[in-house]
């Protein structure tokens, strides 16, 4: 029994550490080609230390990309949209956990149930909607539908009011605490854990996303990094820009692998929290 | 009808203040999910450019849709992709949740490790895999070579896009690999120990505990995959899109993933209507197959009845 047990953690270590490994070259190598010279990655064997090592590469991509302007868009849509969609789940998932009215389970199912509506389905007439009222080119058709809730983070939210004991918020109310007062002192602090997780999801869905931006931003100016990326990677530019493209995918990568290890918890708790069912 | 207890009867006061809350997201299920829903069920029916109003052509998509052998193709790419992707990735991502949730040493790293990946938006990873997957000079080929084969033409080579593109996707299985450790951990230890006292071996504890007690969680990440899945488009977009849309994507079409044949119908073609009428072609065998699944659940599926609710 205890052998048994001491060769299937070691077999654990290899795979789990070996396979570990593999899954950070693709880091290694973007890293590393962002510091290579353009005519020195798509070369073999490929260098891991880049010779000449060009970390100028980091200060002449803004130069030949707009990565500032990239940057500024990308931000504003991940900011405003993240605020948005937290603010109006936070407070829907407490009424569907907390409170008794009419309706509410109707519309919770008919809410759940839109997790299954595939994008493509609704993208043309929101497309023309946006277009009716002048927004393509503009990053309100990436903001303001956040405003209205997120199906999957309502759900979550809700599931976690519901962990929350009744008497701390029976309290309150004797005390003559109002709902907003209720939610917004006492409920929403105590919901902290899952507040995050659901932060921490909606920027990273803003900060990669692809289709929506192409859908509704075809000015270069509008463009997000994703957009951006995109554009060079698809040779647009008509010019080697390889090492820019690599330069640009860490900037992309960064921020996101930051806020893992700032959030490491979060993250973790997100994952087992997205994973339970109904 | 029984008069409910006082505490059971519904208050004004939550009924105010529950529509108050839930109004935004009422207003969001109408105006961007069932408004739009409705409004391409009615597009599917009509040829229309956006620029000029829709005109009413009946059926005429949908017949149109079994002679286009576009559309043919991007089904046939998109089930390829799925009949290999999702065994794959639900099976390596289970393999690994397995292998972790043993007490390892240093497992936060591995943990860090498998799950950074699939962080990594979709444009950046392109570009790495891009060049990882060059036959001539990305290090993919190392092992290939060692081992004497000639690196196949993995993004230019028909036969071989689609499980290019599935080893790009599946560099993101740590999500699903954490969130069936999750699973596996939370299975109550008392299992175990009674099924040691009856001296069950590690396969039998694998095969009645583990797996039963967490196929919840598999149903529901099969499900996800499914629809996922189904939706493919930046990858193949990003990598096999050309520069028009009248490029074929990727050598022979190979990756016309159904998504990009409908996005290249609505916003390269003009062809809404069409588009339409694709798009709720697939809905309505996502609906079928949800449906499907579910019906299946029962003989595979295991809820534990205890618990809150």
């Amino acid at each position: 029994m205890r052998r048994q047990q001491t060769i299937s953690k070691l077999l654990g270590l290899l795979i789990v550490g070996g396979g570990g490994l593999i899954m950070l070259l693709p880091f290694v190598w973007l890293i590393s080609s962002s510091f290579k010279a353009a005519n020195k990655i798509y070369v073999f064997p490929p260098q891991l230390i880049p010779d000449p090592f060009r970390w100028q590469n980091y200060v002449e991509v803004f130069t030949a990309v707009p990565v500032l302007t990239y940057t500024q868009n990308t931000l504003i849509v991940t900011v405003f949209a993240t605020l948005g969609t937290v603010i109006s789940s936070v407070v829907a998932g407490y009424a569907f956990a907390r409170l008794r009215f009419k309706g509410r389970d109707t519309i919770f199912s008919l809410l759940l149930a839109t997790l299954m509506l595939p994008y493509v389905v609704i993208m043309i007439p929101v497309y023309v909607m946006f277009s009716k009222v002048g927004w393509i080119n503009t990053l309100y058709p990436l903001i303001i539908p956040n405003y209205f809730g997120d199906a999957f983070f309502i759900f979550l939210l809700r599931q976690f009011f519901r962990t929350i004991p009744m008497e701390l918020e029976d309290a309150a109310r004797i005390d003559g605490a109002g709902r907003p007062r209720v939610l917004f002192q006492i409920m929403a602090p105590l919901a902290r854990p899952a507040i995050i997780v659901v932060t921490i999801q909606s920027i990273l869905g803003e900060w990669n996303a692809f289709m929506q931006p192409l859908i509704f931003l075809t000015k270069r100016s509008m463009w997000t990094l994703a957009l951006g990326l995109n554009s060079l990677q698809r040779f647009e530019t008509g010019r080697d820009w390889t090492h820019y493209m690599m330069v640009l995918g860490v900037f992309m990568v960064i921020p996101v692998v930051i806020m893992y290890f700032l959030a490491q918890r979060e993250f973790i708790q997100g994952i087992a929290l997205s994973g339970m069912k109904a | 009808m029984t008069k409910l207890p006082f505490y059971k009867r519904l208050s004004f006061e939550e009924t105010f203040w529950g529509w108050a809350f839930i109004i935004p997201a009422v207003l969001g299920l109408i105006l961007f999910r069932f408004g739009p829903v409705l409004a391409s069920l009615y597009f599917s029916f009509t040829k229309y450019d956006i620029l000029s109003p829709p005109q009413w052509i009946g059926l005429t998509n949908y017949r149109g849709l079994v002679n286009d052998t576009y559309w043919l193709k991007s089904i046939q790419v998109t089930l390829n992709y799925t009949i290999l992707f999702i065994p794959l990735s639900l099976i390596v991502a289970y393999i690994i949740g397995l292998l972790m949730s043993q007490e390892l040493r240093g497992i936060s790293l591995y943990r860090t490790m498998w799950y950074l990946p699939s962080l990594v938006p979709t444009v950046a990873s392109a570009v790495v895999w891009r060049w990882a997957l060059n036959p001539e000079f990305g290090p993919v080929n190392y092992p290939l070579r060692a081992l004497g084969y000639d690196a196949p033409g993995w993004l230019t080579d028909p036969d071989w896009i689609i499980p290019s593109v599935v080893l790009i996707q599946l560099w993101g299985l740590g999500n699903a690999a954490l969130i069936f450790l999750a699973a596996i951990k939370g299975v109550s230890p008392t299992y175990y120990e009674a099924a040691e006292v009856d001296g069950a071996n590690a396969w039998v504890k694998f095969w009645w505990i583990t797996l039963p007690m967490t196929s919840s969680v598999i149903f529901f990440q099969l499900i996800m995959t499914v629809i996922a899945s189904f939706q493919v488009f930046g990858v193949a977009y990003i990598l096999f899109s050309g520069q028009t849309t009248s490029d074929p994507a990727g050598p022979g079409n190979a990756a016309l993933f159904y998504v990009l044949y409908t996005f290249r119908n609505a916003f390269g073609y003009f062809k809404n209507g069409y588009a339409s009428a694709m798009a709720w072609a697939m809905f309505l065998v996502i609906l079928l197959l949800t449906f499907i699944l579910f019906r299946t659940q029962k003989r595979w599926v295991y809820y534990e009845v205890e618990g809150e609710e």
